[in-house]
């Protein structure tokens, strides 16, 4: 069952130099339960669709339901049905972890009780409950990752958007969030529609796989199904796969994250 | 739910204000060093109005510590949407007029706490003034921070940097403090400037004030006055929801 569809979703941004169209018309569904990779070069449109999913932004032309809300009429209901984990995270680093954790909830409307309880099973959840007193400012790059996550599925979301969520982090961390994500899935259910620019962790992690370029879906499929198509074999690396769908190069699997 | 979110969001940034206490008292700086070097030369000079130099002067510099301090608001803004956490806060359910609103109170409580400061050194320097007229005074601060401190989020919120947004609000402020009459009062000056001044929102909230400093409060002054802070607080506000609303980019 969809538990996102969108149908010609686009947005035109206003520029001084004229109309840039981001995302041109992205026509996709996602399952409930899915692990759904979501790649493309830089400026396909990938954070432009999450922005407009996620309700901050909207879209100049097309229609998107999520979890049964449609977004341009019913935004209280996709809020309530989504988390989302920007590329720069979203906590103040001079607030201690619980004060974040607790706001959070009392902004998804949990009493003060509710939302301290929340914060604790949250960080249990997570491996937070050490740091839970220590500044936000002050955690490592994995440990931010993992409080921005907790911070999105504060409200147990049925889906959950990550945009590029290990840039910048260490192979040890990214290992750690694959896991994290997996266990998501697997325990709650959770839809994961997520950014990379790792095609090895698009590969590892994703069920399905979109591929967007300059604004509109190119293609889509399982990793698998992918290669065969377009590498040439269900062997083919995803890279090259990559390559013979956009043309374009997308971030070089092998080289270290880089932060943003 | 507006009630309660505009709570949360005004404990939120309460107490992140509490904790850099150094910003807390260093906006009352520049009114405080116009009252102790600037104020003592206008005690002999006939400034036109009833009472002391002080009913005067202590006036417009309320009004000068919530412009100078509100119109800056917005710094704030550009620096959490770097963090991303203007976003954050937009995906959860919150009401979009509480996100301004708790940030707008929140502003409007730090300045009237910096213009008590004021008015107590000024009490000092030699200031006598009636206490409805003291806490009138107060009020008109509080206002004028809720408006200026709307449009500086909303301002914030579309030009995104700092370098465009400080010389923006510079290019606004300044013009507005000298034309507004904040140091003395306009009448002082040759027709053309009064009549100026009377485009700018300010010399009505200022000549308000001072007619309450020498306790007159039934006057066309503080009629203008009023109508012009709530007429401007309210745009303000409704600007500003509105960027909170549709930010998009």
């Amino acid at each position: 069952m969809a538990i996102i569809s969108t149908a010609g979703l686009a947005r035109t941004f206003q520029t001084k130099l004229g109309p840039v169209e981001a995302v041109r018309g992205i026509d996709l569904t996602v399952r409930e339960g899915e692990i759904l990779g979501f790649l493309g070069p830089n400026g396909a449109g990938k954070t432009t669709t999450l922005r407009m999913l996620t309700t901050l932004l909207a879209p100049t032309g097309g229609a998107a339901t999520v979890a049964g809300c449609d977004l341009a009429t019913d935004s209280a209901g996709v809020r309530r049905a989504c988390g989302y984990v920007a590329q720069s995270g979203g906590v103040d680093p001079q607030i201690t972890v619980r004060e974040e954790l607790v706001t959070q909830g009392r902004l998804y409307r949990l009493t003060k009780d509710q939302a301290a309880g929340r914060a604790e099973e949250l960080a249990r959840d997570l491996g937070l409950t050490d740091l839970l007193d220590r500044k936000c400012g002050a955690l490592s790059g994995g440990q931010r990752r993992r409080l921005d996550i907790a911070m999105a599925l504060t409200h147990r979301p049925k889906v959950l958007f990550l945009d590029e969520p290990t840039t910048g982090l260490d192979p040890g961390s990214r290992a750690d969030l694959w896991d994290l994500v997996r266990r998501l899935r697997d325990e709650h259910g959770t839809t994961v529609f997520l950014t990379t620019h790792y095609l090895d962790e698009a590969d590892a992690l994703s069920d399905r796989l979109v591929i967007v370029d300059q604004g509109v879906v190119v293609a889509e499929g399982t990793p698998s199904a992918l290669k065969l198509r377009y590498g040439g074999s269900i062997d083919a690396p995803l890279q090259d796969t990559f390559l013979a769908i956009t043309g374009r190069s997308a971030e070089p699997a092998g080289r270290p994250p880089v932060a943003v | 739910m507006l009630t309660h979110d505009t709570a949360l969001i005004y404990g939120r940034y309460l107490r992140q204000s509490l904790r850099s206490r150094f910003a807390l008292f260093f906006g009352v700086l520049m009114p405080l060093l116009y009252l102790l070097f600037f104020g003592p030369l206008l005690t002999g000079l006939p400034l036109g109005g009833r009472g002391s130099s002080w009913q005067v002067l202590v006036p417009g510099l309320l009004l000068q510590l919530g412009l100078f301090g509100a119109s800056f608001a917005g710094f704030a803004i550009i620096m959490e949407n770097g963090q991303g956490v203007v976003e954050r806060m937009r995906v959860t359910p919150v009401s979009r007029l509480a996100l301004l609103l708790g940030r707008v109170l929140r502003d409007a409580t730090v300045f009237v706490f910096q213009a008590v400061l004021l008015v107590l050194a000024a009490l000092v320097m030699g200031l006598r003034a009636p206490l409805p007229g003291v806490l009138i005074g107060f009020a008109f601060v509080a206002l004028l921070t809720v408006s200026l401190a709307s449009l500086s989020y909303a301002l914030a919120m579309k030009v995104r940097t700092p370098q465009e947004f400080g010389p923006a609000v510079n290019a606004l402020t300044l013009p507005m403090m000298l034309l507004s009459g904040l140091m003395l009062p306009m009448t002082l000056g040759p027709a053309w400037l009064d009549v100026l001044s009377r485009f700018i929102p300010f010399r009505y909230l200022v000549d308000a004030v001072r007619d309450a400093y020498v306790g007159s409060y039934a006057t066309a002054h503080m009629l203008y006055g009023v109508l012009v802070a709530v007429a401007f607080a309210a745009l303000a506000v409704t600007v500003g929801t509105r960027v909170f609303r549709t930010a998009g980019a």
